[in-house]
């Protein structure tokens, strides 16, 4: 074991309630064969269920509520996988999504496990980081690079736009800093919400001090395509009919993260 | 010194090349072999479209935007088309460095009455124009047509199964095409040599017992090397002499191109494919360079001038027609890349200029370029192909690794997807059978769902309120049976009357004397029964039928698995119907001119008016809606993305469609990659695993949902957007709204 990780490891935090423990099963809600913008290369992309974020501009809320899900076992993974995996070797690897992937860490970090040890794939983890807390450190050695998802740098704004605190996501940036672990930072311009100077300003100083785990920042334009979603759930979308961020304002954000040395996409 | 006012200097045209077999006998492969340079690096030699180019591609942009307001610009109705019949004609005489035209004037359409004059009077009058009578007079009078000859042996079943769209699209009121002449022949020998040979060929059989095929064959090739004279004759209208070969790449791609000519001439085939030539022009042009002589920008000129020529190929047909295929499409196929038997990749620089023409006159759906990929293709030129493909949406790909070994290396694609050994091979284009149609007759015991019309004599229905899987299949089993036996007995009236009355006489003589005839049969509606089978074996699947006990409409409960996310339990489905249709046909007792029976998985994009004429089917679909295009999935049931998709395709044997297997992809830029680099290195890995997994064709488009909507609504800013359907490319203004939206409507996979 890694001395060093060993003394400076914090203390393992009790699973908080909604999550699934089972490292036997897990939920899914969809898996996509054929991404190329979930991490490097071309992606098999697993889309777990369930997440406790109820961010207004989410374009999966199907992907809320976990018992939505697909249950499946840890073979019923790899089978989804194994037809591609030689492709994927050479082409790209698998990103677990979601949802919220942490939703699940037992069941995920055996997925993860198994896609390393037993198909040799690249392996990513998309997440906002929330319950990272939830998992020790060996639960990251399977995983090669962390989308990290951070949707605000106020954190009364962040809990207004996903009802849940900003804090240990930051958290979980140190972490993925003192493991040195790779990472891409994903940030969500939405008009109105988070186009703000000073905001994508204090979010760009932050990743910055994250140093060279950070490969690349992804500013993702907000799109409309979720809308039918909230509609076949029956429920009242927030950013019904709100506008998509110009051209000039998703230059403008990556130009700020630019500034400081990043690399933006 | 422009490459205009070079001086010719008479020289020996083969100087310089290498092997002899070829020297003595017509074999363009052997010369190819013995003198191509394979090109390994990237496309940054490549050279820009110079002002020359420009400015014939713009005098060309007044009349293409006219024609695209009035549907035809002209058409020369005053007398049947031949290789001769018209006068030279130009774009821009003075600046045009390769020369020649269907008619005396550019987007001015031939007739072509030997097809049939019924699709030539529909079309002239649906465009406002008017046949010269004595035209008229001629082709009812005294000289009978192709189409004539069919409807006089066609039997009641054949016609009611043509009228139901069970079997659809046959070639028989209109030309067959899908013929490849061997064009580079002119350009290598000249047409005296190659009419020496076809002499020699002529007298060689004198002395036989003149049968039927005997007579036939030397009647052929009398008409073949008359039309090698009149070849030469139109040539010598616009000022060259091709009795000889070509000396310099200029003569190579103009010998060449005037070859291709006199077939467009000729023939309005439903497909008038090019062949495989930019690998055996590169000798000539790099013959050239290294000489001093020629520039790249010269080249690319050359080959810029050529393609003009091609995209304005132009034919007269009738409004249902273009309905039918989409647009106005001609299918000058040029196949591009591959790797020979010796394992060396026959990429040259002139495959890159190729297509590079779609970055310097703009994308264009004509020439059709085809890229024969293989795995073994080299890095620089996969990731050109790539980004082309990224950026222009007008490329379509075909595994080289399955039809090498089928077809050798000097094969090219005819139409979408029919691969034939150039000069060595031709087909009997079939059209297709409507496999979903055939499903409900076997539930309907022949009687058809739409009309209520017994379309199928002798067969029962099946009378139980829940489809039993093995009912089902044991009646459409002999459904097929009856389907196949129709099916070839028209294809066997249309060839043989094709033959008689429209016969390819220049095309046929830059064939073999003996060649390899293929009877291309073909299936459509593979998703749709193969779906509709796994919901009756997967779920329970409830029929409703009419007051008359018509099965009309059906009800699924429970779920099914769906073809196209790489599951067995449904992909299997898929590949037995493919696999045994392809058995019923090859056990049909007779096939014109003992013709090797195939067929494909294609609908080109007759898909839209197959499931116009194909009521409810069980797997949900709805009548009237849309069949998937080819091998598609059926649109939205591909829920696990593209490569499961493309999984489940690749799944469909080759061997049980050696006339190909179709699929075609879509896909949004921001999709693929952030960056133009990364969308070309991860579309190119997808190629190689598609091909790897053995999947045939392909085509890719990449483009907004966005970009489609708003080139509906403004199809005048649009005039070049290309998009790729089912085998080819089409301009997408000129589709019908119909067509439109259902390319709109086909999964995005644009990650949500």
């Amino acid at each position: 074991m890694d001395i060093l990780r060993a003394i400076t490891r914090p203390p393992k935090a009790h699973a908080p309630a909604g999550t699934h423990s089972s490292t036997d099963f897990g939920y899914l809600h969809s898996v996509e064969s054929g991404a190329a913008v979930d991490g490097p290369g071309m992606r098999f992309v697993f889309f777990m269920a369930g997440c406790l974020f109820r961010c207004v501009y989410c374009h999966n809320p199907d992907t809320w509520k976990l018992h939505n899900g697909r249950k499946i076992t840890l073979d019923d993974a790899l089978a989804e996988v194994k037809p591609y995996a030689g492709f994927l070797r050479m082409a790209g690897g698998v990103t677990i999504s979601g949802g919220e992937p942490l939703m699940q860490a037992p069941f995920v970090g055996e997925m993860f496990k198994h896609f390393k040890s037993e198909l040799g794939l690249h392996t990513a983890l998309d997440t906002q980081g929330y319950l990272h807390a939830s998992v020790d450190d060996e639960w990251f050695d399977n995983v090669d690079l962390v989308l990290l998802d951070i949707k605000h740098s106020d954190p009364e704004v962040y809990q207004r736009l996903t009802a849940q605190p900003l804090q240990p996501t930051l958290d979980f940036a140190h972490r993925l800093q003192r493991l040195q672990k790779k990472m891409w930072l994903r940030y969500v311009l939405v008009p109105g919400w988070t186009d703000g100077h000073d905001d994508i300003a204090r979010l760009a100083d932050f990743v910055a001090n994250l140093g060279s785990i950070v490969e690349r920042v992804e500013v993702l334009p907000f799109h409309q395509m979720g809308t039918q979603k909230w509609a076949q759930l029956g429920m009242d979308y927030p950013l019904a009919g709100a506008p998509t961020p110009t051209p000039e304002s998703t230059a403008e954000a990556r130009s700020i993260f630019a500034e400081r040395g990043l690399t933006v996409f | 010194m422009g490459i205009l006012s070079q001086t010719i200097v008479p020289a020996d045209a083969w100087a310089g090349f290498k092997g002899d077999k070829w020297r003595d006998a017509v074999d363009v492969r052997d010369f190819i072999q013995n003198n191509y340079k394979p090109y390994e690096a990237d496309g940054a030699f490549l050279a820009g479209p110079t002002p020359r180019t420009l400015k014939v591609w713009e005098t060309l942009g007044v009349l293409l935007a006219e024609e695209r307001k009035k549907g035809v610009l002209d058409v020369s109705a005053d007398r049947a088309s031949t290789i001769t019949a018209h006068d030279a004609g130009y774009i821009a005489k003075d600046i045009e460095l390769i020369v020649g035209l269907q008619t005396d004037a550019p987007l001015k359409r031939a007739i072509m009455p030997n097809g049939g004059l019924r699709m030539v009077e529909n079309g002239l009058e649906a465009f406002g124009f008017e046949l010269d009578p004595s035209v008229h007079e001629i082709w009812t009078k005294y000289r009978k047509s192709h189409n004539q000859g069919i409807f006089d042996v066609y039997s009641p079943e054949i016609l009611a199964a043509r009228k139901s769209g069970v079997i659809t699209g046959l070639p028989d009121a209109y030309g067959r095409g899908r013929i490849i002449g061997d064009y580079r022949r002119v350009a290598l020998y000249g047409t005296d040599a190659l009419r020496a040979f076809r002499l020699k060929d002529f007298r060689a059989i004198e002395n036989e017992v003149f049968n039927d095929d005997v007579m036939r064959l030397r009647e052929e090739m009398s008409e073949q090397y008359r039309a090698l004279d009149e070849l030469k004759e139109m040539a010598a209208k616009y000022g060259y002499d091709i009795s000889k070969p070509a000396t310099n790449a200029r003569e190579a791609i103009q010998w060449t191109y005037f070859a291709y000519l006199a077939a467009v001439k000729e023939q309005n085939g439903a497909a008038m494919s090019l062949g495989r030539v930019s690998t055996f022009l590169d000798i000539y042009i790099q013959r050239d360079i290294d000489a001093g002589v020629l520039t790249e920008e010269q080249a690319q000129e050359l080959i810029d001038d050529m393609i003009i020529k091609l995209r304005i190929v132009r034919f007269l047909r009738t409004p249902e027609y273009d309905q039918l295929f989409s647009g106005d499409p001609t299918w000058v196929t040029e196949s591009i890349g591959g790797v020979g038997e010796d394992g060396r990749p026959l990429v040259t620089k002139s495959s890159f200029r190729f297509l590079h023409t779609l970055y310097n006159l703009g994308p264009a759906p004509e020439p059709n370029l085809t890229v024969l990929w293989s795995t073994k293709l080299p890095e620089g030129f996969k990731n050109f192909c790539a980004k082309v493909s990224a950026d222009t949406s007008a490329i379509q790909y075909e595994n080289d690794d399955l039809m090498r070994p089928k077809w050798g290396d000097d094969y090219g694609i005819a139409c979408c997807v029919s691969a034939m050994r150039i000069g060595k091979q031709m087909q009997f284009f079939g059209a297709r059978s409507n496999l979903a149609k055939a499903l409900l007759y076997a539930i309907n015991g022949g009687v058809d769902e739409k009309s209520g019309a017994v379309v199928a004599k002798g067969f029962e229905p099946i009378t139980a309120d829940v489809l039993d899987y093995d009912e089902v299949m044991a009646k459409f089993d002999k459904m097929m049976d009856w389907l196949a036996k129709t099916y070839v007995k028209a294809l066997n009236t249309v060839h043989y009357m094709h033959d008689k009355y429209a016969y390819e006489r220049i095309e046929m003589a830059l064939h073999d004397r003996d060649i390899l005839r293929t009877m291309a049969c073909g299936i459509a509606g593979l998703s749709v029964a193969a779906d509709s089978l796994s919901a009756i074996k997967h779920a329970k699947v409830k029929v409703i039928r009419n007051e008359a006990g018509l099965a009309v409409d059906y009800k699924i409960e429970g779920t099914y698995p769906a073809y196209g996310n790489n599951d067995d339990s449904v992909d299997s489905i898929a590949v037995w119907l493919t696999e045994t249709f392809m058995k019923k046909i090859a056990a049909q007792p007779y096939f014109y001119r003992n013709s090797m029976p195939t067929q494909s998985v294609l609908t080109i994009t007759s898909n839209v008016v197959y499931g116009k004429k194909t009521g409810n089917t069980p797997d949900g679909r709805r009548a009237g809606e849309p069949f998937a295009p080819g091998a598609n999935p059926m649109n939205g049931r591909d829920t696990k993305g593209f490569v499961a998709a493309g999984a489940s395709v690749a799944k469909i044997p080759y061997d049980a469609a050696l006339d190909g297997i179709s699929w075609t992809a879509s896909a949004t830029p921001d999709s693929l990659g952030r960056t133009g680099e990364e969308r070309a290195k991860n579309l190119a890995n997808c190629l190689d695993a598609y091909t790897a997994a053995g999947g045939f064709h392909v085509n890719v488009n990449v483009f907004n949902r966005d970009t489609l909507v708003h080139a509906m609504e403004h199809p005048e800013l649009y005039p070049q957007l290309t998009v790729r359907v089912s085998g080819y490319a089409v301009n997408f203004v000129k589709l019908t709204r119909e067509q439109q939206l259902d390319v709109i409507s086909r999964t995005f996979h644009s990650k949500m």
